[in-house]
């Protein structure tokens, strides 16, 4: 069993009629009394609901940071000034979270630079390109950690803070801590799947031992998906939270 | 896309497979590959729209002014992470529907918690002093074991 075989199976025979594209290829998919989802394999196709149902949690973490900001009558600390820095006696607002966020969209980049070097069978920068990624990744961890460590000092607790409303520490908790749990999934599931591509694991016909398939540099596109994900849901993190 | 007859239909349903192919015959048909130049453009507009981002909070905007920026840039960043990087672009329309319409609910999901953050507002503006809700941040709220 070649890889070409593999591909085959998500790609319909060679005589099939060519499918429409745009909205009658929208109907045509959906109806077409077999898999909907032409496009893609069915791990992606997986990684994407996974991360649509993961997109309600985020929500309901931000909707009820909404609902608390709005009801409290207590004034809600200033981020800015709570996420400053001092740098050489100067403070900055909110630069450590500035930081965070180029840092994540670094390792966004380099994650999408490696989903193309997997396609293009280029084994080793592909895994260069993973390292550099779970290196971004950690490095975000760690300066959340830093952050958590100094806020906890300043006495933030999620029933408590000394800057105000009392709401404020329990939704920093929560939506920072899940992401950064996200984050540091992803960071492990990169050193994993870096492993594989750097011994070459998605050349072989080698078959998984739970799948029994034979694994592609499609895992790495699929991977990227959750990795982009994190980084997207920053995104709205540093919007709602930090800026709002 | 001259070598569309010869490129399989299973390749042309991946939308870029044909000019892929015909652009890089090393690489192997796939269709998710996309150039460089186009990944390096999103990431460098990332940065730009972070920096963006940043410099409303540095130059402290406020009203709708900040409210409205925040907005824009979040959506525009969004938007490339998710259609770049994370090829929806590409994919077929029954894809994009299936992943992209369902969050469409949390709309009607934020507009009632937000009826029912001001009515709670309200009813605590209305109903209970300030005093007895602003409790000093000393004994009581600060943490004990420091």
């Amino acid at each position: 069993m070649s890889s070409e075989t593999v591909h085959a199976a998500h790609a319909p025979a060679p005589h099939a009629p060519e499918r429409p594209s745009g909205l009658a290829g929208f109907f045509s998919d959906w109806g077409s009394d077999q898999r909907s989802f032409k496009s893609a394999s069915w791990a992606k196709t997986m990684m994407w609901i996974f991360l649509v149902s993961d997109t309600f949690i985020f929500s309901c973490f931000l909707i009820s940071y909404m609902t608390v900001r709005l009801s409290t009558t207590v004034e809600w600390p200033h981020p800015s000034e709570i996420f400053a820095l001092e740098i050489g006696g100067k403070k900055i607002p909110l630069i450590l979270i500035a930081i965070m966020t180029f840092d994540l969209i670094t390792s966004s980049g380099t994650m999408a630079l490696a989903v193309n070097a997997g396609y293009s069978k280029n084994r080793k920068l592909c895994a260069y390109l993973l390292w550099a990624t779970a290196f971004f990744g950690a490095a975000f961890v760690g300066m959340q950690a830093f952050e958590w460590t100094k806020l906890i000092h300043e006495g933030v607790r999620p029933w408590a803070n000394p800057f105000g409303a009392a709401q404020f520490g329990s939704s920093f908790f929560m939506i920072t801590g899940f992401h950064g749990f996200h984050v540091s999934m992803g960071v492990l599931a990169l050193l994993w799947f870096s492993r594989n591509v750097w011994i070459g694991l998605y050349e072989s016909d080698k078959r998984g031992y739970f799948t029994g398939r034979v694994g592609t540099y499609d895992v790495v596109e699929t991977l990227g998906l959750y990795w982009h994900f994190v980084d997207l849901v920053w995104v709205f993190i540093f919007a709602f939270f930090y800026l709002w | 896309m001259t070598a569309t007859t010869e490129v399989s239909v299973g390749e042309a349903a991946h939308g870029h497979a044909a000019s892929a192919k015909t652009a890089k015959p090393a690489a192997e048909a796939h269709g998710q590959q996309h150039p460089l130049k186009l990944y390096l453009l999103v990431w460098a507009l990332l940065f730009i729209l972070s920096t963006f981002s940043y410099l409303i909070d540095y130059f402290d905007l406020q009203g709708m002014t900040r409210w409205s920026l925040i907005i824009l840039f979040m959506v525009l960043k969004a938007g490339f992470i998710v259609a770049i990087f994370m090829h929806m672009a590409w994919e077929r329309l029954a894809l994009v529907a299936a992943i992209l319409l369902p969050p469409l609910a949390l709309l009607v999901f934020i507009a009632l918690m937000n009826f029912e953050g001001d009515y709670t507002n309200g009813a605590r503006e209305a109903h209970f002093t300030p005093a007895t809700l602003v409790s000093p941040p000393s004994k009581t709220a600060a943490p004990a074991h420091e």
